[in-house]
């Protein structure tokens, strides 16, 4: 049994970067309930091009919740309300008829708009080319369980290595931050033996790369973790913190991390 | 610049330096409390107490200017970091819903600037005297207490329960103490992410911690202007 919504939608337009940008309201009438939210973006995108209009600009790949593609604050939230899910996997039976909604792109500076809801993320590979990485040498792979890893590590490991760098995070976060996703990043490689060489190099370029992107500094509201669809825990970036702290103590320069031409 | 020179600078090196500040002055909070917390063991106790730490000399220019520096820096540090999360944020959005954000995590600017305020107005009051009136000024002059040893100091005990039995000024310290409380319950909670704390058995106290102290600092300031305008301290003090 299938109910059908009607809606009101305020879209963020935004022609580019240099566009002040401003909301346009749809009114959506017999929305399906069994779409997800991007099927319900494209239904008002259909009506939007029958018309002659623009269609609305948003980023959208898989659709099964794990490209981090998909991005859109849905009133206020990044991914919108439903726990640990995407955009692409919110679906509107989560919205009652008569509801009004706000989309949003993520609203960062290091994260300038290009268009409507679509984001530029560069800022984000740009920090994990300055330490998100392993150096491996190449040639004959290593046997598969040559080199044992506890249990607990490679546990602690995934559960940072989750993230698909959707920037949920730096969209949720009150100062703009994007401490969850370095730390999530480090934390993935810093668990592993093979993240062991170049752990206080990852440390100090991932940072030293998310200052230099403008995002804002972490003052623990832990919003970011609530809001990652992948539930990554904020206990990554107390990692973070401590390793930083070492990494810039150590006596010893840290080996350089220098990411290969391939 | 080295690297911990640049460190410093970085947004997680003055993390470190918010929470290594933060715990020194909570330190100082702790200590300025149990002092003061006399107040209930008499005059003798809290003018000699008040005589030995006068009689310090250099050494207590040294604390106060240590205090000054690290005060200086926790403020000057958090309004740097602000003015930053404002800016990494310049189109805010037009609907904005909290999830584990406090209160006291949204305000700590605030908080921390009437903290800021307090500290200032607490000095006027009972430092240097601003606006005394003539039972206060009498009370502060340097031979007004004699102590049991002999000597002869300032009687504090008679100008804080003389203070303190103006409701307004009573009043404005309780308030005062509920800033601070909701400031500290942020802000000591923070120090265990930040100095990188990630044992689960100590999720508890990460998350208490904060409130805790916040609470044992209000309830430990306001009960010396509630008792002496509850009548329980200070009936000797005419």
């Amino acid at each position: 049994m299938s109910a059908k919504l009607d809606l009101k939608l305020h879209v963020w337009r935004q022609k580019g970067p240099g566009d002040a940008g401003r909301f346009e309201t749809h009114e959506m009438k017999g929305v399906s309930d069994h779409i997800s939210f991007l099927e319900m973006m494209d239904v008002l995108n259909e009506a939007l091009i029958a018309g002659g209009k623009e269609p609305v600009a948003f980023e959208h790949d898989c659709r099964e919740g794990i490209c981090g593609t998909c991005s859109m604050v849905i009133n206020g939230e990044p991914h919108g309300p439903l726990k640990a899910t995407t955009t692409c996997q919110l679906h509107m039976r989560h919205f009652k008829s008569g509801d009004e909604i706000w989309v949003e792109p993520w609203r960062a500076r290091a994260f300038p708009v290009m268009k409507d809801l679509v984001v530029d993320r560069n800022a984000f590979d740009r920090i994990v080319q300055n330490g998100g990485f392993i150096s491996a040498n190449t040639g004959s792979a290593p046997d598969g369980n040559a080199l044992p890893v506890p249990k607990t590590d490679a546990d602690l490991a995934f559960e940072a290595a989750a993230c698909i760098g959707c920037g949920a995070c730096v969209a949720a976060c009150p100062n703009g931050s994007a401490m969850l996703f370095v730390a999530a990043k480090a934390s993935h490689l810093n668990h592993l033996p093979q993240g062991q060489p170049e752990r206080a190099a990852r440390v100090l370029g991932m940072l030293d790369q998310a200052d230099a992107e403008l995002f804002g500094n972490c003052t623990n509201h832990y919003e970011c973790g609530a809001a990652c669809p992948k539930e990554i825990p904020v206990r990554v970036i107390a990692e973070l913190n401590r390793d930083y702290a070492k990494a810039a103590l150590a006596v010893e320069e840290p080996r350089a991390a220098g990411g290969g031409d391939g | 610049m080295t690297r911990f020179q640049k460190a410093l600078r970085s947004s997680i090196g003055r993390k470190w330096v918010m929470a290594l500040s933060g715990l020194a002055l909570c330190g100082f909070v702790l200590a300025h409390m149990a002092g003061n917390l006399q107040l209930f063991a008499g005059p003798e106790k809290l003018n000699a107490y008040a005589k030995g730490l006068q009689d310090l000399g250099p050494l207590l220019w040294a604390a106060r200017i240590g205090l000054l520096s690290v005060f200086a820096i926790h403020v000057a540090t958090a309004l740097k970091l602000a003015a930053e999360n404002r800016a990494a944020r310049p189109q805010r959005y037009a609907v904005t819903q909290h999830d584990t954000s406090t209160l006291a995590s949204r305000t700590m600017v605030l908080t921390g600037l009437l903290v800021l305020a307090f500290a200032v107005y607490h000095l006027c009051h009972f430092t240097w005297h601003v606006g005394a009136s003539d039972a206060i000024a009498k009370a502060v002059a340097p031979d007004a207490y004699t102590l049991a040893s002999g000597g002869r100091t300032k009687d504090v005990y008679a100008m804080v329960v003389l203070g303190f039995r103006s409701p307004v000024i009573a009043l404005s310290y309780v308030a005062a103490m509920a800033v601070l409380a909701l400031h500290l319950s942020h802000g000591v909670s923070s120090v265990f992410q930040t100095l990188g704390c990630t044992s689960p058995r100590l999720e508890c106290a990460r998350k208490w911690a904060g409130p805790a102290f916040g609470a044992l600092v209000f309830a430990g300031n306001c009960s010396m202007p509630v008792a002496v305008l509850a009548g329980m301290v200070g009936s000797e003090v005419r």
